[in-house]
């Protein structure tokens, strides 16, 4: 299995997506050969108890100096003009760089299907399946266009999606949100892509602390964004409907906790509408600080312009906090006890948002019924129709299912 | 001699139409919703009258004007008249005809459709008596026989309407009520002694009102003799088998092509085929027979879902939320003695808002999702707690309103 990034050196939702289903697979007796670009990083003291027991993910790190992505915001994959000749240079040899050592790897490994997470690892995907012959199943967390909002997008990330996406056995996507994108946007078929919806472990979010309850004396709402502060997470609209909501009713709080791009003018907006007091930009949080967060929330709010799935609104819910979520998501797919809403439409999100903050009846009702639904999105059921789907593609290639090694 | 019972439902409400907060102190009309979307009553009421109320009426009058003996019963609500008064004069017409031939008879409810005996026994009171004026302009009878909203019943309702001069009242026959005994018999209410029960035979009146065109159905397909058969079958066993159903099973549950009108229209001559059978009003019904044993109904029970309780509108907070909140304004409305404020209220207080709010099995694409006009039962209570958030507005600017706080800060 190929991927980029994994926890805690991951800056976004890949990470968390292959640290929760790699150990599902583990627990249903997948051995997993887990291979990551970079050597620095990850290793077995990063590893919960659960994962302990089922030891079957050995860790190969292929060395390569590989700057951007040392720094967190090296996984940022916005695009402008400018910064897209520097990752032109950087990034796009560090993918090819993996391309070639992931060759070697399969040179001299067992296994029996290769899976390959997102574009920066399709590379290394398809020189495994040169070389050995094996299934590629490519695994789409996000498009180009989801990460770009349809603007801007790079041409050489494309060809590489592609390519990659023609050569390769089977596809899956995160949702069928992202499956359309990929039969829109790539010419592929979409009986080449199997969706298997991301989850959540309960277990990984136990012990939250009210670390923010001073926040909500006198009765204050607390409404959260959470996310990184770019164009495919619609924080403008965010702000907007924050400004509609506290015309009508200024006691409530908006957070928003992340870092990006478009946060200094996120601030700026928030100023010129005139509700820099009631906007507070909190920075990136991570693990517990971030699950206080959602803690503290009334509300949990992602007005995302394209987001293939979003584990973040199955994180508040755990924690504690009812999500508003765009309709133009994956994870809306999954979730029936959830307020939606078209990203644009910041009129609906500010009723909505308003009606929660209320009535402590519909947030009550709302987050008790999304607690227990949640309970069905995990990685376990994404992990048996990942292996459902080696099965078909092993069977596809003629080869008998015997061993059960990736 | 078992005699069939047939009751048919006929309600709509006055759903309230996508009303935002903004809207609030800007827009009294909560229910003129006037897109395509299902939230459109007037749209509605047409819809369901061109493919149920006409072509099933038509189907009645036939089956009344051919069959001497037939006789069936319904009752409308009160806000179902008014809509039919205000968008469909020519289907008032057609219900009208049938009960002319006094072989159609009517029951009373409340004339909102309302929970009002849970919360405020004066209002359902006062509910009930505008429905029997109202039934008696426009159908010139006069009922005598009671049901509650969505046959909500226990003991203390049935001791109520016993005081307001009912000789009748119907109800579930739920399992968990009737234990061991038949839905076939009329009981008495516990605790009353002039009126009786008369309990719906669920099996047999689901048969046609849900499983009809269910292919899964191992009796699949129900045709009018086999449903003789069945009936004739309590024969011995029973004195009334009670088919109680919404009306709209009739083209708008199962749809036309199911053929549920040829099956209507042959049933009669079938059930005649047993010389056992025959058909009856309610009010026939409880005077040809003696109620068999005491019947203790201490909770509350009803026909809806599989439960046939009240969970269908009173299971979750917001449901709570929402019906307390409206029934918190019954003093301060009523005294505004403004008729659009009260009739607002009043239509506020509809069942169907509640159901929509309904958030049990909402996973399972089940038939509250069915019926819900609105996309969540989350938004059904956003626009419902916003209307109400204006009529509030309404009562506390109005002029009576504030002479009684002066007059509450005098004293």
């Amino acid at each position: 299995m190929f991927g980029w990034e994994f926890p805690p050196h991951n800056s976004g939702g890949l990470g968390t997506a292959c640290f929760g289903l790699t150990r599902a697979l583990a627990n249903r007796n997948i051995e997993i050969l887990f291979v990551l670009p970079k050597k620095v990083g990850v290793s077995a003291s990063f590893m919960p108890i659960l994962f302990a027991d089922t030891r079957k993910i050995k860790f190969h790190e292929v060395e390569s100096n590989l700057k951007p992505y040392v720094t967190s915001e090296g996984y940022v994959r916005e695009r402008d003009k400018i910064i897209s000749d520097i990752y032109g240079n950087t990034l796009l040899q560090e993918v090819r760089r993996y391309a070639l050592r992931a060759r070697e790897i399969a040179k001299k490994e067992r296994f029996d299907v290769i899976h390959a997470h997102d574009w920066l690892s399709f590379l290394a995907g398809v020189e495994a399946k040169k070389v050995s012959d094996k299934p590629l199943i490519l695994h789409m967390h996000a498009t180009e266009f989801d990460r770009t909002g349809g603007q801007g997008v790079n041409q050489e990330v494309y060809d590489i999606e592609r390519m990659a996406m023609e050569r390769a056995d089977g596809i899956i996507a995160v949702s069928n949100f992202t499956k359309q994108k990929i039969v829109q946007h790539y010419g592929i078929p979409a009986d080449k892509i199997q969706v298997v919806h991301n989850g959540i472990d309960e277990c990984d979010y136990e012990n939250i602390f009210d670390k923010l309850s001073d926040l909500k004396k006198n009765g204050q709402k607390i409404v959260l964004f959470a996310g990184r502060i770019t164009i495919q997470k619609g924080p403008e609209y965010f702000i907007r409907a924050a400004k509609r909501v506290l015309e009508h009713q200024p006691n409530v709080l908006f957070l928003v906790a992340g870092s990006g791009d478009m946060e200094r003018q996120m601030m700026l907006e928030a100023a010129h509408l005139g509700i820099s007091d009631r906007v507070m930009f909190i920075g990136f949080l991570r693990g517990d600080d971030l699950n206080a967060a959602y803690r503290a929330a009334d509300l949990f709010v992602m007005p995302s312009v394209s987001e293939p799935f979003g584990i973040t609104p199955l994180e508040s819910i755990i924690a504690g906090a009812p999500v508003l979520i765009s309709k133009q998501s994956g994870v809306a797919e999954v979730l029936t006890h959830a307020l939606k809403v078209d990203f644009w439409d910041t009129e609906d999100m500010a009723n909505k948002i308003l009606g929660v903050v209320s009535h402590r009846s519909l947030k009550e009702t709302l987050w008790g019924n999304s607690r227990e639904e949640i309970r069905k999105i995990n990685w376990d059921a994404a992990s048996k129709k990942c292996i459902d789907y080696y099965e078909k593609m092993i069977c596809a290639c003629g080869v008998p299912p015997e061993t059960r090694i990736i | 001699m078992a005699s069939i019972c047939f009751y048919f439902q006929v309600h709509q409400p006055y759903r309230v139409k996508d009303y935002r907060v903004f809207d609030v102190g800007r827009d009294s009309e909560y229910f003129n919703d006037n897109s395509e979307r299902s939230i459109n009553n007037k749209k509605i009421l047409h819809k369901v009258a061109g493919k149920c109320y006409i072509p099933a009426n038509a189907v009645m009058l036939e089956l009344l004007n051919k069959h001497p003996e037939f006789k069936i019963s319904f009752s409308f609500s009160g806000v179902f008249l008014d809509q039919l008064e205000e968008f469909s004069p020519e289907t008032l017409e057609s219900f009208q005809k049938l009960v002319a031939t006094g072989r159609a008879e009517v029951l009373e409810e409340t004339y909102y459709h309302s929970l009002s005996f849970l919360y405020s026994p004066e209002e359902f009171r006062r509910q009930v008596k505008m429905h029997r004026e109202k039934v008696q302009k426009l159908f010139g009878v006069t009922p005598t026989i009671f049901r509650n909203t969505e046959l909500i019943y226990n003991n203390a309702l049935a001791h109520e309407v016993e005081k307001m001069g009912y000789k009748g009242i119907i109800a579930e026959g739920a399992d968990h009520v009737l234990g061991w005994k038949s839905p076939n018999f009329l009981y008495r209410p516990q605790g009353t002694e002039n009126i009786k029960l008369m309990l719906k035979n669920y099996r047999l009146s689901d048969d046609i009102a849900f499983r009809f065109s269910s292919k899964e159905w191992a009796d699949f397909p129900l045709t009018a003799p086999k449903f003789a058969n069945w009936a004739s079958q309590v024969n011995g066993n029973g004195h009334v088998i009670n088919l109680f159903m919404d009306y709209e099973t009739f083209g708008e549950h199962q749809w036309e092509d199911t053929g549920i009108f040829n099956f209507l229209r042959h049933l009669p001559e079938e059930i005649y085929k047993h010389p056992d059978n025959d058909f009856i009003t309610p009010s026939e019904a409880i005077a040809r027979y003696e109620p068999v044993a005491e019947l203790d109904v201490h909770h509350f029970m009803s026909w809806a879902d599989v439960e046939r309780d009240l969970s269908a509108w009173l299971s979750n907070p917001m449901q709570h939320d929402a019906i307390q909140s409206v029934y918190k304004l019954e003093e301060d409305v009523l005294s505004t003695n403004d008729e659009k404020i009260i009739s607002d209220w009043r239509k506020l207080q509809t069942s169907d808002h509640f159901y929509y709010m309904c958030t049990k099995w909402f996973n399972d694409g089940d038939v509250h999702k069915y019926f819900n006009p609105y996309n969540t039962p989350y938004e059904a209570f956003i626009a419902y707690m916003n209307a109400l958030q204006d009529l509030r507005l309404r009562v506390v600017g109005h002029p009576t309103y504030a002479k009684k706080i002066q007059i509450k800060e005098i004293i």
